[in-house]
């Protein structure tokens, strides 16, 4: 097959809005710069549908098949699609968080707690607070819950 | 949430050394008001993710409750709150 017959555009954008969506998770969410805000991503999706319409275009511009014109605008839904669905987890679900309204807040007293460390041993958060560690009282303690690894 | 166990395999394979507790039944979680009902896998109550800075005196010094979940914390800000640790 010649490459001019292969419409290359719609399938690397389709490939590049698939990286788009998938290379969040996986690649950028470790940097804090392109986690806070997935610049990088969108960055690839604009690529991605770039191509996607120079594809679609392509089909429709030259006497081509009814299935070409048919596949190529499917191929670009679905780039569209997922870039839908990437707007949708970052900046809609990933809000739909509880206020936390009864968290303590700055100057309160932190709630008392014991939990069992990875040994299985309770720890106490007074012990966290007053153990020494490597000879010196603690200044403080650093609570972290957290969700996922990352 | 994890059990024990599952944090001691995270722990290593990371190279965390401080020290980390688990919370299966959502003791800590709750009483900090970190609940996020039905949001696990399994749909169990889950924590939604928060920072807190406790002085030597076991008050709060510095909170961190992000709004978006993929956005938490970062050391720097950490590290500037604690220089308020006497």
């Amino acid at each position: 097959m010649r490459l001019q017959k292969i419409n290359w555009p719609i399938w690397v954008g389709f490939l590049l809005s698939a990286f788009a969506f998938l290379s969040y998770p996986f690649v950028f969410v470790r940097w804090p710069s392109t986690r806070d805000f997935p610049w990088a991503n969108l960055l690839i999706f604009a690529f991605a549908i770039v191509l996607l319409i120079a594809g679609v275009r392509r089909t429709f511009k030259a006497s081509q098949k009814r299935t070409a014109k048919f596949i190529s605008s499917l191929v670009a839904t679905l780039g569209v699609l997922s870039l839908a669905f990437f707007i949708f987890a970052f900046f809609i679900a990933s809000r739909w968080l509880p206020g936390a309204h009864g968290a303590p807040q700055a100057g309160q007293k932190a709630p008392d707690f014991s939990l069992a460390d990875t040994t299985g041993k309770t720890v106490h958060l007074g012990e966290l607070l007053s153990e020494p560690l490597d000879g010196k009282a603690p200044k403080g303690v650093l609570l972290i819950f957290y969700r996922g690894y990352w | 949430m994890d059990p024990p166990e599952a944090s001691r395999e995270l722990c290593q394979k990371a190279g965390y050394t401080f020290t980390f507790l688990s919370d299966p039944k959502a003791e800590a979680i709750r009483r900090y008001d970190l609940v996020h009902a039905g949001a696990g896998i399994n749909g169990q109550d889950i924590a939604r993710p928060g920072e807190f800075l406790l002085d030597s005196s076991g008050i709060v010094r510095w909170v961190n409750l992000t709004e978006n979940l993929w956005v938490r914390a970062r050391p720097e800000q950490i590290l500037e709150a604690a220089k308020m640790l006497k």
